[in-house]
């Protein structure tokens, strides 16, 4: 199991329309991933619902989990873009 | 389903109107309190699941359609009906005995609590949450969609309320109009449908009546819902939306002033700060008419300097770049008094020492005000036009254009606001280069009425015949000597009066920016000829009632029908 830590860059946070790129990301890879705030059980990558629940906001840091490296890393570069000014 | 021309009656938001074909919108199934277990869990759990799927399926067929605000939300609420998470505490449910419908519902309302409890952008979801839980419930039920139906051609949507996500996910290029039983004039749906300008009927009752393909008639200005209108009922709201679209036409047009014939009148602006000179950067006007500069002066303990006001002046002069701006020196005394130049005691200070009247123990003042405006137009390059308020005499006139040009004012002109001034305006404009009529003063002076005197407002009507005749007066002599009288009192902002005033030849009308827009688009639907009609029929009139019914009978019946002048 790998692990990534990564600043969430979106202005709006990890809410709308970036959540649902990233669950939409996560779901489009076919792997496991799980996303939490450091310290607090993390949830199913590829739930919108999960992830927008965690309340996760501009500036803070989210730990990503999973097997496979390729897709965290491309999760990470998602996430380190400010998806909401795109 | 109904008589012809049947009437609901409603509150109208704004001023539109509109016919078409109905369509209804569903509402919101029911979950039946005693839903039984299913005796086949794993059959009902597929059904379920099934429904989760053709909701999220559907809604982002309907977003490949939808503008990319609305195509967003449908594919976020696609992507919600789709959730893992969702589906997988849904179907534990199921398999551990629960009703169908129930364990979606529950599971739906713990993220929905969750949500809410997460408070501001998360809470506001909660709204998308229960939509998608309504349709998947629809559709396990086998019931239409509920919402906004797809629309296949315009139509006007009937409900008996929109939510915030139903006016969301509206198909604006089909919607003519909404008409909603419940709500009010300043609910979440009236306030939507004014923003996107569409002709809005709430608290129309009876409104739950109509079925879908009804023709209705909606008129937003009279709060009707007309059923199954007649040819004439058609024909009004036809004639109303062809108004209203050149209005909107007119209030974003920039183009000057003019009538129907490209008779030219300006349209400029009065003002009283550098601040407000500012804020027409983008407002469609040609310069202001009146630059009120006594904002600088009141207040003050001692007189602002050369250099406080020509830094003022300096500012708007530079906001307006070349467009004309007309400015008036210092207009003290009566209802606006000075701390250091207000004479004490007076009894009837609007007869007393006030504007131009102050250079007879102040001198100083006006002169260091000329001197500043001097000084900002050379700095920025303006060529302001400057004129005295409270002129009574030729010499008065005279006295002003003297100090002015010797400050170095190119353009010198006096308001016209006393009677006297009126009645002598040939003499005066021997003296000046332009008038400019006061018209408030004037009929305050012409009718002996105090302007600060409630009581009496109707005498202080500017459609008094008597104040038109030195209005008249006014104009003719400017048309006698070709120099220009403009007007910047109040009467130039009614629609009405301006199509008269042109009539008459004043050259240009000045008034607060926002009633710009209604007076262009007045000006531009009629001729100099009419104009000229509407000032004759007005002046012939014995009263200011006469007088105004009389210019209104003349006025174009779709311009009537548009500004609402009755």
């Amino acid at each position: 199991m790998s692990q990534r830590t990564v600043v969430i860059a979106s202005r709006v946070g990890l809410h709308a329309r970036p959540a649902s790129l990233f669950a939409q990301a996560v779901a489009a890879s076919g792997a496991q991933v799980t996303i939490g705030k450091q310290g607090e059980p993390s949830m199913d990558g590829s739930s919108i619902l999960m992830v927008m629940a965690l309340g996760i906001g501009h500036g803070e840091e989210v730990v990503l989990e999973s097997e496979d490296d390729d897709v965290l890393d491309q999760l990470v570069t998602l996430l380190e873009t400010d998806l909401d000014a795109e | 389903m109904s008589t012809q021309n049947a009437v609901l009656q409603g509150v109208g938001v704004g001023r539109g109107a509109v016919w078409g074909p109905v369509a209804t919108v569903r509402p919101a199934p029911v979950v039946p309190a005693d839903e039984p277990v299913p005796a086949d869990p794993a059959a009902a759990k597929e059904k379920v699941l099934a429904a989760f799927s053709d909701v999220a399926a559907g809604l982002r067929a309907q977003a490949e359609g939808a503008s990319a605000t609305i195509a967003d939300v449908l594919t976020a609420t696609a992507l919600m009906a789709d959730d893992p998470a969702l589906r997988a505490q849904t179907g534990q449910r199921i398999d551990k005995g629960e009703p169908p419908l129930h364990a979606l519902v529950a599971v739906i309302d713990s993220f929905a609590v969750m949500f809410t409890a997460a408070g501001g952008y998360l809470a506001e979801r909660v709204t998308d949450l229960n939509s998608m839980r309504d349709r998947v419930v629809a559709r396990y039920q086998g019931l239409p969609e509920p919402g906004v139906p797809p629309l296949d051609r315009p139509a006007i949507i009937v409900a008996p309320d929109l939510s915030p996500a139903d006016t969301a996910a509206l198909d604006l290029e089909k919607v003519l109009g909404i008409v909603i039983e419940q709500g009010g004039p300043t609910g979440h749906t009236a306030i939507i449908a004014g923003q996107l300008g569409l002709p809005c009927v709430v608290r129309a009752t009876g409104a739950s009546s109509l079925v879908d393909g009804d023709i209705i008639a909606v008129d937003a200005a009279n709060g009707t819902v007309t059923l199954d209108p007649d040819d004439a009922t058609k024909a009004a709201v036809e004639t109303r939306r062809a108004g209203l679209a050149t209005l909107a036409e007119a209030t974003e047009a920039t183009e000057d002033g003019a009538t129907a014939d490209g008779h030219r009148v300006a349209l400029l602006a009065n003002i009283g700060t550098a601040e407000d000179a500012e804020r027409l950067t983008d407002a469609a006007v040609e310069g202001v008419g009146l630059f009120r500069t006594e904002v600088l002066f009141l207040g003050a303990a001692t007189a602002p300097t050369e250099d406080d006001q020509a830094r003022v002046y300096a500012r708007a002069f530079s906001a307006l770049g070349g467009r004309k701006v007309v400015l008036r020196t210092l207009d003290a005394g009566a209802d606006k008094p000075l701390a250091f130049v207000t004479q004490a005691g007076e009894e009837n200070p609007a007869l007393g020492v006030r504007g131009f009247r102050l250079v007879r123990h102040a001198e100083e003042l006006l002169r260091t005000q000329l001197e500043a405006v001097a000084r900002a137009a050379k700095e920025t390059g303006g060529t302001p036009w400057v004129m005295a308020p409270m002129i009574a005499t030729v010499e008065e006139a005279r006295q002003f254009a003297a100090m002015a040009r010797e400050a170095g004012i190119q353009t010198v002109g006096v308001m016209v606001e006393v009677p006297a001034a009126a009645l002598r305006a040939r003499d005066i404009l021997a003296e000046v280069d332009f008038v400019s009529l006061g018209t408030n003063d004037l009929a305050q002076y012409t009718m002996a009425t105090d302007r600060l005197l409630g009581s009496l407002v109707d005498l202080l009507d500017a459609w008094q015949p008597a104040v038109l005749d030195l209005v008249a007066a006014t104009a003719a002599a400017g048309v006698e000597t070709g120099k220009p009288v403009g007007v910047c009192g109040e009467s130039a902002a009614d629609p009405i009066m301006a199509l008269l005033l042109t009539g008459l030849s004043i050259t240009s009308l000045s008034m607060s920016p926002s009633a710009v827009p209604a007076v262009r688009f007045a000006l531009s639907k009629h001729s100099l000829e009419t104009c000229r009609a509407i000032g004759e029929a007005a002046r012939q009139a014995p009263t200011a009632a006469e007088a105004r019914a009389a210019a209104l009978a003349l006025v174009d019946p779709q311009v009537r029908e548009v500004l609402a002048l009755g």
